[in-house]
């Protein structure tokens, strides 16, 4: 019941960090870091689709690819190509940016959205999808704003915002909670739990989460405002 | 292949220049950072001008093969992440992955810069299996040196984790790294027209007519050899691209060994 954290509060997220455009390649890329979890997202597209079955003749499609390097666990090596695991994590991460990204204008194409992990400490789902969302913005697609992920959890009656993998592994009534939100809307786009919660706990970490996600927000902003310095003289905040 | 821009990169260098204003022997700036990722037992970034590819190394505890029982050995991987080209494709290994992995793993086995001996735990029972595996971030070209350097550089920086009976213990670090020797370099030599140059870019890839990776030690002898492209080399050429792949290969291996002191 009385679980304190050693270098932060119940509350409060590991120190952040975003950088917009670090593959030079991509049409959008960008780096986010939590912690000790690290994502890289890269954004190609809107580009043709295949097979042609594939295609939407109303709009274009987001495909998203969730990847763990094989070095970036601790512990074994993780074996290379999707397993299980990254396929739901795709399919959510698509889910869960979908809701902001307007592809009316591209029918028939795809945007890929590359999520590659090179370390790893719990949260990489989420950490994904903040990058990708920072990558989608800077590929210049129109959005409606910016999503934000991170987890929450239950620690035994402890109610804590962005668990680290030590926090994850903890024995008893524990719950993982990755939440992912558009901060402009206050809409919830990812929603996944594991673990035993009350339903009275998940209201109170929903409300514990939108600080978490302002500062999250403020960050992925300023990374792209970083990018495109100069070329941007009366900015967006979104 | 794209004719014009054949021609284009051909009468560049038939007058010495290239797209970047490099000389034909000049590699773009190249940087190394070790430790880029926590939970691996060695890792590194290898960055030759846009191009940028990530090593890391994990171990495993495995059996020997029979007609060697007290050696371990590594294993190589290449992931040509469609991350990181808009060419490459999501799925299982591709040729091209393959050959890189490959040739990686050749330069660093046969240069002998691990003592495979080394890795033995129990004769005949358990030995070392260290896991190489090589991530592209940006592939703008000369993707085969930059993963040797990131191969190499992720071993100088890995550190053994502990071994409790048949489990690897990946919480404990040692103070067992490898005793790296002969320090393999491999430097990959296009030729284009009668021109030979080092470091290509995706342009100068895409049109050149052949290809000759050449992995040197610090003997000045030569430890593995990979030839591509669609065109025939003659024995000048070889000869031309040797020496230049050994001049080359001093210059990196200078980075390498700096790079350690810092």
């Amino acid at each position: 019941m009385n679980y304190k954290r050693k270098d932060r509060n119940l509350d409060e997220i590991r120190p952040i960090e975003a950088k917009a455009g670090i593959i030079k390649n991509a049409d959008g890329s960008a780096m986010f870091r939590i912690g000790k979890t690290v994502a890289y997202a890269a954004v190609y597209g809107p580009r043709d689709l295949y097979p042609k079955f594939l295609q939407d003749p109303l709009k274009g499609v987001l495909r998203c690819n969730y990847n763990m390097m094989p070095f970036s666990g601790s512990g074994e090596r993780v074996r290379p190509g999707q397993s299980r695991r990254s396929r739901e994590i795709s399919m959510v991460t698509e889910k869960a940016l979908l809701p902001v990204v307007d592809l009316n204008d591209f029918p028939n194409a795809v945007v890929d959205v590359f999520i590659e992990l090179p370390q790893t400490d719990a949260g990489s789902r989420c950490a994904g999808i903040c990058a990708a969302s920072i990558a989608l913005a800077d590929a210049g697609l129109s959005m409606k704003g910016l999503v934000s992920a991170v987890s929450v959890g239950n620690l035994n009656g402890t109610l804590v915002v962005d668990l680290d993998k030590e926090e994850e592994d903890i024995e008893g009534e524990v719950a993982d909670i990755p939440i992912a939100m558009v901060k402009r809307t206050g809409a919830i786009t990812l929603m996944q739990m594991d673990g035993i919660v009350e339903k009275d706990q998940v209201m109170k970490l929903l409300e514990m989460i939108k600080d978490a996600c302002g500062k999250i927000h403020d960050v992925q902003t300023k990374a792209l405002k970083e990018k495109y310095k100069g070329s941007m003289d009366n900015g967006d905040e979104n | 292949m794209d004719n014009n821009l054949r021609n284009h990169v051909l009468r560049s260098l038939n007058a010495g220049l290239r797209f970047d204003n490099r000389k034909p022997e000049d590699y773009r700036s190249i940087s190394i950072e070790y430790s880029i990722s926590s939970n691996a037992e060695g890792s590194a970034r290898v960055k030759i001008g846009d191009t940028e590819v990530l090593a890391g190394v994990k171990f495993e505890i495995g059996s020997p093969f029979p007609d060697k029982p007290d050696e371990g050995t590594i294993i190589v991987n290449a992931e040509l992440l469609p991350l990181s080209n808009p060419e490459f494709e999501s799925g299982p290994p591709n040729i091209h992955s393959i050959e890189l992995a490959r040739v990686v793993d050749r330069g660093i086995r046969e240069s002998k810069t691990i003592d495979f001996k080394s890795l033995c735990v129990e004769k005949g029972e358990k030995v070392w299996l260290v896991l190489i595996d090589i991530i592209t971030i940006n592939d703008a070209g000369n993707l085969f040196d930059a993963a040797a350097l990131a191969a190499y550089a992720a071993l100088q920086n890995a550190v053994f984790p502990g071994l409790d009976g048949d489990k690897i213990n990946y919480k404990e670090k040692t103070k067992k790294k490898f005793d790296l020797m002969n320090i393999p370099v491999s430097v990959t030599v296009l030729k284009l027209g009668k021109n030979y140059f080092v470091d290509p870019t995706n342009e100068e890839e895409e049109v050149a007519d052949a290809r000759l990776t050449l992995v040197s030690m610090e003997n000045g002898k030569l430890c593995a050899m990979q030839k591509g492209g669609d065109h025939p080399l003659t024995s000048m050429d070889i000869n031309a691209m040797m020496d230049l792949a050994i001049v080359k290969g001093a210059e990196l291996r200078e980075i390498l060994k700096k790079q350690k002191k810092k």
